[in-house]
């Protein structure tokens, strides 16, 4: 690892204050993303402003508001007492489920809710140093375009970059319509819908999220759900525990009887984003809650996907997962 | 194991162990001034056998340190990035000045001679490192020394209570949970905590319904293997973990699936 220098900071002022006037400075949260990425040369920061020595107690805690019904998780929360509150197992147990079904209970207990967000892309291209890679170093191509690209995107990827982000819980709050507050070192705060805070590739690949420079993420807010009863988060994967989706899907249902007010839909694994299933949400509007009618929203959505050469199975294997969660959600999720 | 022993006279600690595994012996060995180093060599030859499970505690205990270890101490000269850091390991309170970029990790096992936690990928990958902070599991490969500032870590040499072994270590004991015992220090930490974490209700990705309150959970094996899924074992001693800490979570005898030879 490069020499940094360790600055607590313990406020939000100059937590962004120094971030914004030292230029190779970054933030450390949970570390379970970012000292991995400084072992493997890849991030190399000069200086890391520890966060988790704030002196804020929101940023800290998960709490109801700021309308009725709703829940602010504050970003230096860590992953495993987001998923264990009551406030969020009762009411967002589909966020429960996403976060669970990342990483292992060891990096939950580190991870924090802004750090989740923040962490980058698996694409093993991006992690060799000795590899071309438009996000790592722009402009020196995509190592995973022409190489084995099994886990790469089959939505949404340029010709710039087709990896994919790698966050569960990021899923989750997708159909959770979540905002993500943030603060700047001016003192000022913006609030940024949740599906506009990642972005697509596009032609600036080095760009995970809309985040600006100096911003800090200080909360996640959820507004209520109709759809606490019958939400499920599935995750496929190459073993049954401990790794990365290949896809996965959280699926809410809004029901009226067995028929469906609103289904919200979101795939990981698919995408450099989380990818809301726009177009299966559209078709299954005012349905009947059928097999069938699942079918058909999955193969719309899935029939518009691009895939690449190694990853043409992500095709079918979403289709099914689709059809999956939309029945485990509704059995209430129960398997 | 330094054969000049600068230590030679048996601690407390020792005593008491050798006057559990060979009662008959204690005064002749105690008046004859027998040296620690005799004592380490006679638990080496001792080697297997009826005794293997003192002596997996006895190991244990040989493990600790049996005085607190003086830190060789960094002076800021030396260090580029020096941070000085303060807190507790095993109930010691430590204070000591560490490069930016070390580990927990490796400051535990370089710097305070406490090599029980292992590394295994140094990447966040195996669960080797696994130590407990403030009550709660983490991975010790994927945290700088210099952010644990106030905090309280356990390591395995501090998970039993002296010479009593944590119900944990019995019963790895009991199930014959390792092989080559690499992944064990992380397993058993990491299985010391998620007693705690049933206990406190918290679900999992395999628990059947999460939208209820917190109450106090009976884990299954499935439970059990995926909340440990972040401690890999590359010799795949799964069952016979699975089935130690089935035992000391829901308070019941598993049976044992081995037996000495002879
Ligand atoms: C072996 C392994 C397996 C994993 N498996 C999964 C998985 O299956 N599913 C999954 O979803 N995740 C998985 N993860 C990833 C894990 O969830 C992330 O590493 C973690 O969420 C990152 O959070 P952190 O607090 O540790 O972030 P850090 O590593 O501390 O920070 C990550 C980045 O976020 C920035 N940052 C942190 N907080 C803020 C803030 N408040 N505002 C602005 N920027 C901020 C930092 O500057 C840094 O750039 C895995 C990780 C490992 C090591
Ligand atoms: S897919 Fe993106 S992250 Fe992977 S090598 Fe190509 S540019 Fe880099
Ligand atoms: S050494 Fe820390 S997880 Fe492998
Ligand atoms: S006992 Fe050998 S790695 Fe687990």
């Amino acid at each position: 690892m490069r020499p940094f220098k360790y600055t607590h900071v313990n406020t939000v002022q100059s937590a962004t204050q120094l971030v914004s006037t030292h230029s190779n400075a970054k933030f450390l949260a949970g570390g379970t993303n970012i000292l991995d990425l400084m072992k493997e040369d890849v991030e190399r920061p000069d200086e890391l402003l520890d966060i988790t020595f704030l002196k804020v107690a929101d940023i800290k805690m998960i709490t109801e508001g700021p309308n009725k019904g709703g829940v602010s998780l504050g970003a230096l929360s860590n992953n495993t007492e987001t998923a264990n509150h009551e406030l969020i197992r009762l009411n967002h147990p589909l966020l429960t489920q996403a976060i669970l079904a990342g990483a292992s209970a060891q990096i939950r207990n580190m991870a924090t809710n802004g750090g989740n967000l923040m962490q980058r892309t698996r694409c093993p291209y991006f992690y060799d140093v000795d590899m071309p890679c438009n996000k790592r170093v722009p402009g020196s191509g995509c190592g995973a375009m022409e190489g084995i690209n099994r886990m790469h995107a089959i939505f949404g990827w340029s010709s710039k970059c087709i990896a994919v982000y790698p966050s569960d819980m990021a899923v989750a709050l997708a159909v959770l319509d979540a905002t993500v507050q943030v603060a700047n070192s001016k003192g000022q705060q913006r609030r940024i819908a949740f599906t506009d805070f990642h972005r697509l590739p596009g032609e600036n690949p080095e760009k995970d999220n809309n985040l600006l420079p100096g911003e800090l993420i200080t909360a996640i807010e959820l507004p209520p759900n109709k759809f606490a009863s019958h939400s499920y988060y599935l995750k496929v994967r190459d073993r049954a525990s401990y790794a990365f989706a290949l896809v996965s899907v959280a699926a809410g249902l809004e029901l009226n009887g067995n028929n469906i007010v609103q289904a919200k839909i979101a795939l990981g694994g698919v995408a450099h984003k989380p990818w809301r299933a726009l177009r299966a949400e559209e078709l299954l509007k005012g349905k009947e809650a059928t097999e069938a009618n699942f079918q058909a929203a999955a193969e719309a959505e899935m029939n518009q996907a691009k895939p690449l050469e190694y990853n043409r199975f992500k095709v079918e294997l979403g289709k099914r997962a689709i059809v999956r969660a939309l029945d485990m959600a509704m059995n209430n999720g129960s398997k | 194991m330094n054969q000049e022993n600068e230590n030679p006279d048996l601690t407390e600690d020792e005593k008491k162990l050798f006057k559990d595994l060979m009662p008959e012996d204690l005064k002749e060995i105690m008046d004859t001034g027998f040296s620690r180093r005799h004592f380490l060599k006679l638990i080496s030859i001792a080697g297997t056998g009826v005794l293997a499970s003192h002596l997996l505690g006895a190991e244990q205990l040989l493990a600790r340190p049996l005085a607190q270890p003086s830190l060789n101490e960094l002076t800021t000269a030396q260090v580029e990035n020096g941070v000085r850091v303060s807190f507790k390991v095993n109930g010691f309170n430590k204070n000591l000045l560490v490069d930016s970029r070390m580990t927990l990790l490796d400051t535990v096992r370089e710097r305070m001679e406490l090599t029980g936690a292992k590394k295994g990928c140094d990447h966040g990958q195996c669960g080797a490192c696994t130590m407990i902070v403030d009550g709660k599991r983490i991975l010790s490969c994927l945290t700088l020394a210099a952010s644990c500032e106030g905090k309280s870590v356990t390591t395995i040499e501090g998970i039993a209570n002296g010479t009593d072994l944590h119900p944990i270590q019995a019963a790895f004991i009991k199930h014959d949970s390792f092989q080559c015992g690499y992944c064990t220090p992380g397993q058993i930490c990491s299985a010391v905590a998620l007693l705690a974490e049933a206990k406190n209700g918290e679900v999992s990705y395999v628990t059947d319904q999460v939208n209820v309150p917190k109450k106090p959970l009976q884990l299954s094996e499935n439970e059990i293997r995926e909340r440990m899924s972040g401690n890999i074992c590359r010799c795949g001693a799964y069952p016979n973990i699975v089935a130690a800490i089935r035992e000391v979570q829901s308070g019941k005898s598993v049976e044992q699936k081995w037996n000495f030879a002879g």
